[in-house]
């Protein structure tokens, strides 16, 4: 179980200055295991924040973070990976030179035969065995590192998985396999626990439970079909912005002496 | 084979060729100047120059699936050896070549060095050659390796070419030269690591002659400390062909890097095209490896690895 307990982060609202902003507010929240958890809200709400101080990525300002009863506030990134967090970054890095399957051996901590990385990969979409030897570089779209990188988490199997926001990237037929992994391994029921951080509503539908933060703070929490109706998602489609008239543009008028 | 090889030599002859006892197939390995071994096979005949130090190699044509090695170790401090390699390499080879060298120098006085090989490939070839260099030992004496490389291609063959600098090297200046005929491509790649005080520099000048011909030139260096490394390929295009350089630096702690990657067109049916890069290893990077478990001292290392494998 993952318990976040009063915490604060706080950044200094310009370099230097003294004045500080809150990003996370006083947060309290506990992600029991064998959950699939979902973070939902408005942009700039404090989403991948909250993210990254779970991973370690960010440190608070205060409070404190246990998963399993430890205290693990002041653990690096490496030892929390250690101790089972797992991160989906959302714009995950590039390496030069370093092959998929590299990745992947290092993700699971172990030598993999081809026949599993094979498994991973095909599990995001990348069904060619071609896959293993590419590299993680900047030869790859942004879609294909990001279904890496969530085959680097299957991969890594960690006992409590944060993915910040992972469809973003992905295409409409990989998001279809996506959901059914992320439906697969939590109907595994083997310990394991998912953060996904989301406005997916496909995505939130597969949740035990939906946080809703904004300005740093919980402002709701239920399963979904307590918290759906209050996201206003199904009027998103009705209304939306009428199209204007494109601006005429009349060569002649443009003046060409200049 | 009654060969006198010391651990050292052993330890030596396998970081720059991966060879264990002596090779299968034609090899030749020179110590300190001197011949250790040599071993001719039915298609490749190696012979001792009688102009210069250094051996000529002669590949009959149609010669298929044969390794050749000629690795070179020099473990005398004080010495500067300067050796002249010559192949000659009949049509429709396929063969791969291994050289390298590697100093040893556990004393004050400087060990040097300088090989000039020269590879006169025929046509409809494949050839690949694999040179490793490295340096080691306690001693405060520059282990210097000063490599100079001469390629001219036939027609239609393809040649690839793997240019280690693996650590340990105090002073090198690289010279690689290739002329390139009709339909043939050269892959020259380059991957070079330097610490502590190190200085290097590579001056490479393809000549795509023939049409159809094509060449990727690629480095990717690492600098380390205090060391320098500058980089000068350029590609002069002839004839319609093509031609792309590429050159990638991590640069680290006090170290500088200078790469100037040039293309020439001298005609208008040539398509040269280049790039260049220096960078820290990105943040993004390690953290991404943390928190795969790494500490992150290992994930700089695996990123260094990657980028230099």
């Amino acid at each position: 179980m993952l318990e976040l307990k009063n915490l604060v982060f706080e950044v200094p609202v310009k370099e230097g200055s003294k004045e500080t902003k809150r990003i996370i507010d006083d947060l309290t929240l506990a992600i029991p295991d064998d959950t699939f958890t979902v973070i939902t809200g408005p942009n700039g709400g404090g989403k991948s924040t909250l993210a990254k101080l779970i991973m370690g990525i960010e440190s608070p300002t205060s409070g404190q973070i246990l998963l399993d009863g430890e205290d693990i506030t002041e653990y690096s990134i490496t030892e929390r990976a250690k101790a089972g967090i797992g991160y989906g970054f959302q714009q995950p890095a590039r390496f030069k030179g370093m092959k998929v399957k590299k990745l992947l051996e290092i993700a699971a901590g172990e030598k993999l035969p081809m026949l599993s990385c094979n498994q991973y990969l095909s599990k995001v979409g990348l069904c060619s065995a071609d896959w293993l030897t590419r590299e993680v570089d900047k030869n790859l779209s942004g879609g294909e590192v990001k279904r890496i990188e969530i085959a680097t988490m299957l991969a890594r199997d960690p006992k409590l998985a944060i993915y910040d926001e992972p469809e973003a990237g992905i295409d409409l037929w990989s998001f279809d396999r996506l959901t059914e992994t992320f439906r697969s391994i939590h109907d595994a029921g083997n310990g394991r626990s998912i953060i996904i951080i989301s406005h997916q509503e496909r995505i939130i539908r597969l949740a035990d439970n939906i946080v809703l933060l904004e300005n740093g703070k919980i402002s709701t929490t239920g399963t979904p079909e307590e918290i759906m109706p209050k996201l206003g998602l199904v009027r998103k489609m009705a209304t939306g912005c009428t199209l204007t008239e494109p601006t005429r543009l009349h060569i002649t008028e443009i003046p060409t002496t200049c | 084979m009654a060969v006198d090889l010391s651990p050292i030599d052993e330890s030596l002859l396998a970081t720059i060729a991966n060879i264990h006892g002596m090779p299968k197939g034609a090899f030749n390995i020179r110590r300190d100047g001197q011949l250790v071994e040599r071993h001719n096979s039915a298609y490749v005949e190696i012979s001792t120059k009688t102009d210069n130090p250094g051996i000529d190699i002669k590949v009959k044509p149609g010669t298929k699936g044969e390794s050749v090695f000629i690795p070179v170790i020099v473990t005398q401090s004080g010495l500067k050896d300067v050796v002249y390699n010559t192949f000659y390499i009949g049509d429709d080879c396929d063969i791969d070549i291994i050289a390298g060298c590697g100093i040893h120098n556990d004393s004050h006085a400087a060990s040097e060095h300088d090989g000039i090989h020269s590879f006169h490939i025929g046509n409809n070839c494949r050839i690949k050659y694999i040179e490793k260099h490295y340096g080691e030992g306690e001693g405060t004496g520059e282990r210097i390796l000063n490599p100079t490389t001469n390629v001219f291609m036939g027609e239609n063959s393809f040649c690839e070419m793997e240019m280690v600098q693996l650590k340990g090297v105090s002073s090198t200046v690289r010279d690689t030269n290739a002329k390139i005929g009709a339909g043939s491509k050269l892959v020259l790649t380059e991957r070079l690591l330097t610490h502590d005080d190190q200085t290097a520099e590579s001056n490479v000048v393809i000549e795509l002659e023939g049409e159809d011909s094509s060449v990727q030139v690629v480095s990717r260096s690492v600098a380390q400390d205090n060391s320098v490394q500058i980089f000068n390929p350029l590609v002069i295009g002839k004839a319609a062909c093509r031609g792309h350089v590429q050159c990638d630096a991590i640069i680290m702690g006090n170290a500088r890097v200078k790469s100037i990657p040039g293309i020439e067109a001298d005609s208008p049916d040539a398509i040269l095209m280049h790039e260049a890069a220096i960078g820290k290893i990105a943040g993004e990077q390690i953290t991404k490896l943390m928190t795969l478990g790494l500490t992150e001292e290992e994930a700089e290392q695996e990123i260094l690895d990657d980028f230099l494998s």
